[in-house]
C-alpha cells in the first residue's frame, strides 16, 4: 500500500506521518510536493498538519488553492482515501471536500495535549479496526480546532453516522465535541488530532496507529 | 592619536554608544574620520553584545573542550559528537530588552534567531528551551503589567515555535522582584545533523560570490544590538521600533531552503543574519576566513523605499541570511530558493584585501577592515570589586511552622507551581521524538536516525548567584548534571547565557568573574566544556541590577528507550534517597523556596556542594535509571525533599514516609542540599548494593501507595494530605495567578 503526503510550504507533520506510515506501518510512502498534480500512484492521500502558508488570512485558506488540491478533490471525487490531519482537515474544510469550519479555540490560545477520543462509527476505512464506543489516546496541538457547522449540516452528519470521532472531554469548544468528521461517500476523513504522532511504541500512546491499521485492512479487502 | 571631540561629534558618539576613546581607537584603525555609516557598523560591532568586551577577558577561563566537542566558542553554535556519524548543535541566546519593550514579538523573534543559529550551520533543529524571569504576578505595582509580559512572552514563543515545526520541550519560569521591569527571556535550540553535513560562517574562496536570501530588509530593529547593551530608563518605552518583527513562516521556509540548497554542494559558508545584521554577517564571515567582501546595497532586496546606506547596514529585518557560494555555481542555489517562494540576490563577491567595503550604486560608502570590526573590538578588564549584596547572612528565627501548610503554600507559589498553563500552549510533540517533554527532570529526544537520544536540562538561580555568585553558580552546573543523571543521561557538553547588570559597576563585575569562575570549575569538573552561549549585561532598570542569573543548558546522551518517570505508576515500591537526607544549618536554608515563600526573606548562603560527592550520586542515579532499578526517579532541587515527595505522587499513587534526623522538620523538608536523587525501586537490596559502590548513601524513606501523602518525622505525623489537594493547589495555581 503506498501513501502519499502533501507537503505544502509550512507542512510540518509531513515527516511525522510519513515516519507512521512508513517505520510503524511499514507500508511505502512518497512526499508529493504542492505544486504538483501528480499524486503519485499513491492509495491514500494524506494531508499532513503544520502551518501551510502560515495560516495566514485562515488556515488552510491558501493551501487550497495550490495546484496539488486540484487533484486532490478530484481522486477524492472518484472515491480515493484522503485523510487530512489538522492543519490537513482544515485544508479539506476550507477547499469544500468536508463540511463546516475550524475555528478559534474557545479559550483563545494554542493547546498541545494528549486527549482522549470516542469512536463514533466503525463503518469507514479509517476506524473498521476500532470497537463502537472504542476510546483512543492521540494528541491535539492546534489554535484553531473548535469545529462549527450550521445545525442543519451536523444533524445530516449524525443521521448519517459521519462523525468519526468526538472529545470525551471536549478541549476546544467544538460543537457537539466532534473531533473528526466523513464525507458523504466515507473516504474522505478529517480530524484535527494527530494519529501520526501516536504510532510509535516510544510515543505516549500508540492508539493512532488503529487508524493507519484500518486503512490498511480497508485497501487489502479491496 | 589625540583626538579633538566637538560637540556635535559628542552627540553622534553618545547616540552610538561610543565612549571618546573607543573612537580613538577607530580612528587609528581607520587612519582618517569615519563616515556616519562606518560610525554605525562599529557602533553595533562593537556593542557589548555583539563584541563581549567585558566579559572576553573572564570568558577564556571556560573549559571549551572534551572528546566529543567538534566545535567550541566562536561559530554560531557548539557541534557535540553523539556517535553513528551523527552530531549536534546547540546553543542558548536571550531576548530580554526586546522582550520587556514588546513582549509578544521580543520573545519570537528570540526564538527565530537561535533557530536560525542552528540551521545556519545545517543541523535541522529538533527542540527548543525556554528560561522565563518575570516580576511578581501579584506585585501591586506592577502585577497586571508583569501578568502582561507573562502572556504576551509565552504566546510569542508559542506562535514562533509552533509555525516553525520545533517542538518547545522544556525550560523554568522564575518570579523575583528583580525582575520586576527586566524580564529575561533565555532561549535554549538544539538541532541534529550528520557530520559530514557541517557548515560554517566563513566566506572563503576569492571571487566567490556573496548571495543575500530570505526576508527583505526593512528599517525594523535598526541598532537593536546596541539597544540590548544599554541599561533600561524612562524613555525605552519609546525604542519599540528597535524590536524586530518575527515571521514563523518565512523562517520555516528558510530552514528548508538552506538544507536543500546545503545538499546541492555549492554552499561555501553561511551565516545568518542576526544582531547587527548585514553588518555583522558579512565582517564575521570575512573575519573568520581572512579574506574581504565587496557588496553592493543596491543589490539587497529591500522592503521600503528611500533606505540609507546606515539603515540597511544595521537593520535588524528577521529572517535573513548571507551565504557564500562557489563561483559558477549560483544558479543552482538560486533555484532551490525560488522553489520555496524565497527571494535570494548575488550582492557581492569575497575578495583578497580583508575590507568589508559597502557600495551603494557602485559608490563606496564605507570602508573598514572585517578584522578590525570583528576581532579588535577594545577589550575591558574592568575593575572589580566584592560582588553586590543587601542581605544579611543571619536570618530569623526559626518559627514554629505548620509543615503541611508550608507545603501546599510553596507548591501554590509561582516559582514551583506547574507551568501547564505555559507548556501547553507549546507544540512538544511536533516531529514524533519528544519521549519526555515539558514537566519533568530533563526532556528527552530520540534521534530516529541512530539509537541514541539527546536530554537536556536549563537551570539556573538568581537567588543562590546573589549571596554567593561562585557557589550559586557551581550548584547550577551540579543541578542540571544531576537532572540529566537522574533519567540515565551522561552529561556532555554545556552552554550558558550569562544575564548579569551593568559591568561598569564594579561589585557588579564582581558578580560577573565569580560566576563565570565558579562555571568554569564545576563544568571542568563535570566535563562538561561550554561550547557557546550568550552574554547578556545592562539588565538593570532605573538603578536596579537584576540577580546575578547565569542560566545553564546542559545535554545529556543516553540509549533510546522508554524514559524513566517522574512519577512512580504503581504501588509498593521502595522510595530510596541517593545521596541521604543531606544537611544543613541555618545560614545555608537562606536562599532556599522555604525562605522565600514561607518566610519571604533572603539571607546567607546557599547549599553546601561537594562536587566530588555530587558526582558520585549522580553515576549511582545514573546507573540505576539505565539498568532498570529505578522505576521512577525524581531530583531533588528547589523546595527541597517534601516537593519532590509531591510532585512524584502527582501520577496519582501516594506515598508514606518515615525518617530519622537531628534536624527541624522545616529543615529536614525543605533544605536544598543538593546530591539527593529520590528513587522508586522494586529491587531495594539491588539499589543498595549499588550505592554501596559508588560510596553514597542510599536511604530507604518508605513506600508508594494510597491516594495521600504522608510524611512523619521519629514517628510524628507531620504531613498527611490527599494528593488531589496537594495536585490541584500546584496544578492551578499560575492560572489563578493570571486570572485567567
Amino acid at each position: 500500500m503506498k501513501f502519499g503526503v502533501v507537503v505544502f510550504p509550512g507542512s510540518n507533520c509531513d515527516h511525522d506521518a510519513w515516519y507512521a506510515t512508513t517505520a510503524n506501518l511499514g507500508q511505502k510512502a512518497e512526499f508529493i510536493w504542492h505544486d504538483s498534480t501528480d499524486l503519485k500512484d499513491s492509495d491514500v492521500v494524506i494531508l499532513p498538519g503544520g502551518f501551510s502558508y502560515g495560516d495566514y488570512l485562515r488556515c488552510g485558506a491558501i493551501s487550497r488553492f495550490s495546484p496539488v488540491m486540484s487533484a486532490v478533490k478530484k481522486f477524492a471525487q472518484d472515491g480515493g482515501l484522503v485523510a487530512g490531519f489538522c492543519n490537513g482537515f482544515q485544508i479539506l474544510t476550507e477547499a469544500g471536500i468536508l463540511p463546516g469550519a475550524l475555528v478559534r479555540n474557545r479559550n483563545l490560545h494554542f493547546i498541545c495535549k494528549t486527549i482522549e477520543l470516542r469512536t463514533e462509527t466503525t463503518d469507514s476505512p479509517f476506524t473498521n479496526q476500532l470497537q463502537p464506543g472504542q476510546i483512543l489516546r492521540v494528541p491535539i496541538a492546534h489554535g484553531e480546532g473548535c469545529y462549527t457547522a450550521d445545525e442543519r449540516t451536523l444533524d445530516e452528519l449524525e443521521a448519517e453516522s459521519r462523525v468519526a470521532f468526538k472529545y470525551v472531554d471536549n478541549p476546544n469548544g467544538s460543537v457537539r465535541s466532534i473531533a473528526g468528521v466523513l464525507s458523504e461517500g466515507r473516504n474522505v476523513l478529517g480530524m484535527m488530532p494527530h494519529p501520526e504522532r501516536a504510532s510509535d511504541p516510544l510515543m505516549p500512546s500508540s492508539d493512532g496507529l488503529l487508524i493507519f491499521q484500518s486503512l490498511l485492512s480497508a485497501f487489502v479487502r479491496t | 592619536m589625540t583626538t579633538h571631540i566637538d560637540k556635535d561629534l559628542a552627540v553622534q558618539l553618545k547616540k552610538h554608544k561610543i565612549t571618546p576613546d573607543e573612537y580613538g581607537k577607530i580612528l587609528s584603525l581607520l587612519g582618517r574620520e569615519p563616515n556616519l555609516t562606518e560610525l554605525g557598523i562599529f557602533s553595533v560591532m562593537w556593542s557589548e553584545h555583539c563584541s563581549y568586551k567585558s566579559s572576553k577577558v573572564h570568558l577564556k577561563k571556560l573549559p571549551t573542550e572534551n572528546k566529543l566537542v567538534l566545535q567550541g566558542p566562536g561559530e554560531n553554535a557548539g557541534i557535540i559528537d553523539i556517535g553513528d556519524d551523527y552530531a549536534i548543535a546547540f546553543k542558548i541566546e536571550s531576548h530580554n530588552h526586546p522582550s520587556f519593550i514588546e513582549p509578544f514579538q521580543g520573545a519570537a523573534t528570540g526564538v527565530g534567531g537561535i533557530l536560525r543559529d542552528i540551521f545556519t550551520m545545517g543541523a535541522r533543529p529538533i527542540a527548543v528551551m525556554d528560561a522565563l524571569r518575570f516580576g511578581p504576578l501579584d506585585s501591586k505595582q506592577n502585577g497586571a503589567r508583569n501578568r502582561r509580559i507573562l502572556s504576551g512572552v509565552v504566546e510569542g514563543i508559542s506562535h514562533y515555535g509552533n509555525c516553525f515545526g520545533v517542538p518547545t520541550v522544556g525550560g523554568e519560569t522564575v518570579f523575583e522582584d528583580c525582575y520586576d521591569g527586566n524580564p529575561l527571556v533565555n532561549v535554549f535550540a538544539l538541532g541534529v545533523f550528520k557530520h559530514d553535513e557541517i557548515f560554517y560562517g566563513r566566506a572563503t574562496g576569492v571571487g566567490n560570490p556573496v548571495i543575500y536570501v530570505g526576508a527583505r530588509t526593512g528599517r525594523d530593529g535598526i541598532q537593536g544590538a546596541s539597544m540590548a547593551s544599554d541599561v533600561f530608563t524612562e524613555e525605552s518605552k519609546n525604542q519599540r521600533p528597535t524590536v524586530q518583527v518575527g515571521d514563523p513562516f518565512m523562517e520555516k521556509l528558510l530552514l528548508e531552503a538552506c538544507l536543500e540548497a546545503m545538499k546541492t554542494g555549492a554552499i561555501v559558508g553561511i551565516q545568518d543574519m542576526g544582531a547587527a545584521g548585514l553588518t555583522c554577517s558579512t565582517s564575521e564571515m570575512g573575519s573568520r576566513a581572512g579574506t574581504g567582501i565587496d557588496f553592493d546595497l543596491a543589490h539587497v532586496p529591500q522592503r521600503e523605499t528611500g533606505m540609507t546606506p546606515y539603515e540597511i547596514m544595521l537593520s535588524e529585518s528577521q529572517e535573513r541570511m548571507l551565504l557564500v557560494a562557489e563561483k559558477g555555481r549560483e544558479q543552482e542555489i538560486i533555484d532551490v530558493f525560488n522553489k520555496w517562494g524565497l527571494q535570494s540576490a548575488v550582492i557581492g563577491t569575497v575578495t583578497d584585501d580583508g575590507l568589508l567595503r559597502v557600495r551603494n550604486q557602485g559608490q563606496v560608502v564605507a570602508e573598514i577592515k572585517n578584522r578590525d570590526l570583528a576581532d579588535e573590538a577594545p577589550l575591558y578588564n574592568r575593575p572589580f570589586s566584592k560582588p553586590y549584596r543587601d542581605a544579611p547572612m543571619e536570618g530569623p528565627a526559626e518559627p514554629d511552622s505548620d509543615v503541611q501548610s508550608d507545603l501546599l503554600k510553596m507548591l501554590g507559589s509561582g516559582d514551583l507551581c506547574s507551568k501547564r498553563w505555559i507548556w501547553e500552549q507549546y507544540d512538544y510533540m511536533v516531529r514524533t521524538n519528544t519521549l519526555a517533554g515539558p514537566g519533568g527532570d530533563a526532556a528527552i529526544l530520540r534521534i530516529k536516525e541512530t539509537g541514541t537520544s539527546v536530554a537536556m536540562s536549563l537551570d539556573g538561580n538568581g537567588r543562590y548567584c546573589y549571596l554567593d555568585p561562585r557557589e550559586g553558580t557551581k550548584l547550577i552546573v551540579a543541578e542540571c548534571c544531576r537532572n540529566l543523571s537522574t533519567v540515565g543521561a551522561q552529561p556532555v557538553a554545556a552552554t550558558n547565557n550569562l544575564n548579569f547588570g551593568n559591568p561598569e559597576r564594579p561589585e557588579i563585575m564582581a558578580q560577573i568573574v565569580e560566576s563565570i569562575e565558579g562555571m568554569a570549575e564545576a563544568c571542568r569538573f563535570f566535563d562538561t566544556p561550554i561550547t557557546g552561549g550568550n552574554v547578556s549585561l545592562y539588565n538593570e532598570t532605573l538603578g536596579e541590577s537584576i540577580f546575578p542569573t547565569p542560566v545553564m543548558g546542559i545535554v545529556g546522551l543516553l540509549a533510546t528507550a522508554p524514559p524513566v518517570p517522574m512519577a512512580c505508576p504503581e504501588e509498593g515500591f521502595d522510595l530510596v534517597l541517593m545521596g541521604g537526607l543531606g544537611d544543613t544549618d541555618g545560614t545555608r536554608m537562606g536562599g532556599t523556596q522555604y525562605a522565600k515563600q514561607v518566610l519571604k526573606q533572603l539571607w546567607g548562603l546557599p547549599p553546601q556542594l561537594d562536587m566530588a560527592f555530587e558526582k558520585r550520586v549522580q553515576d549511582a542515579a545514573r546507573e540505576a535509571a539505565r539498568s532498570g532499578l529505578s522505576t521512577a526517579a525524581h531530583d531533588l532541587g528547589e523546595g527541597g525533599l517534601a516537593v519532590a515527595l509531591a510532585e512524584m505522587t502527582f501520577g496519582g499513587i501516594g506515598a508514606a514516609i518515615e525518617l530519622e534526623t537531628k534536624l527541624s522538620p522545616s529543615r529536614a523538608l525543605f533544605h536544598e542540599g543538593p546530591s539527593r536523587i529520590l528513587i522508586a525501586t522494586k529491587d531495594l537490596p539491588a539499589v543498595e548494593a549499588l550505592a554501596a559502590r559508588h560510596e553514597v548513601p542510599a536511604l530507604r524513606i518508605g513506600k508508594t501507595g494510597g491516594k495521600s501523602l504522608r510524611i512523619s518525622i521519629a514517628g510524628r505525623v507531620l504531613v498527611d494530605t490527599p494528593i488531589d489537594r496537594l495536585y490541584s493547589t500546584w496544578d492551578r495555581a499560575l492560572e489563578e495567578a493570571l486570572h485567567v
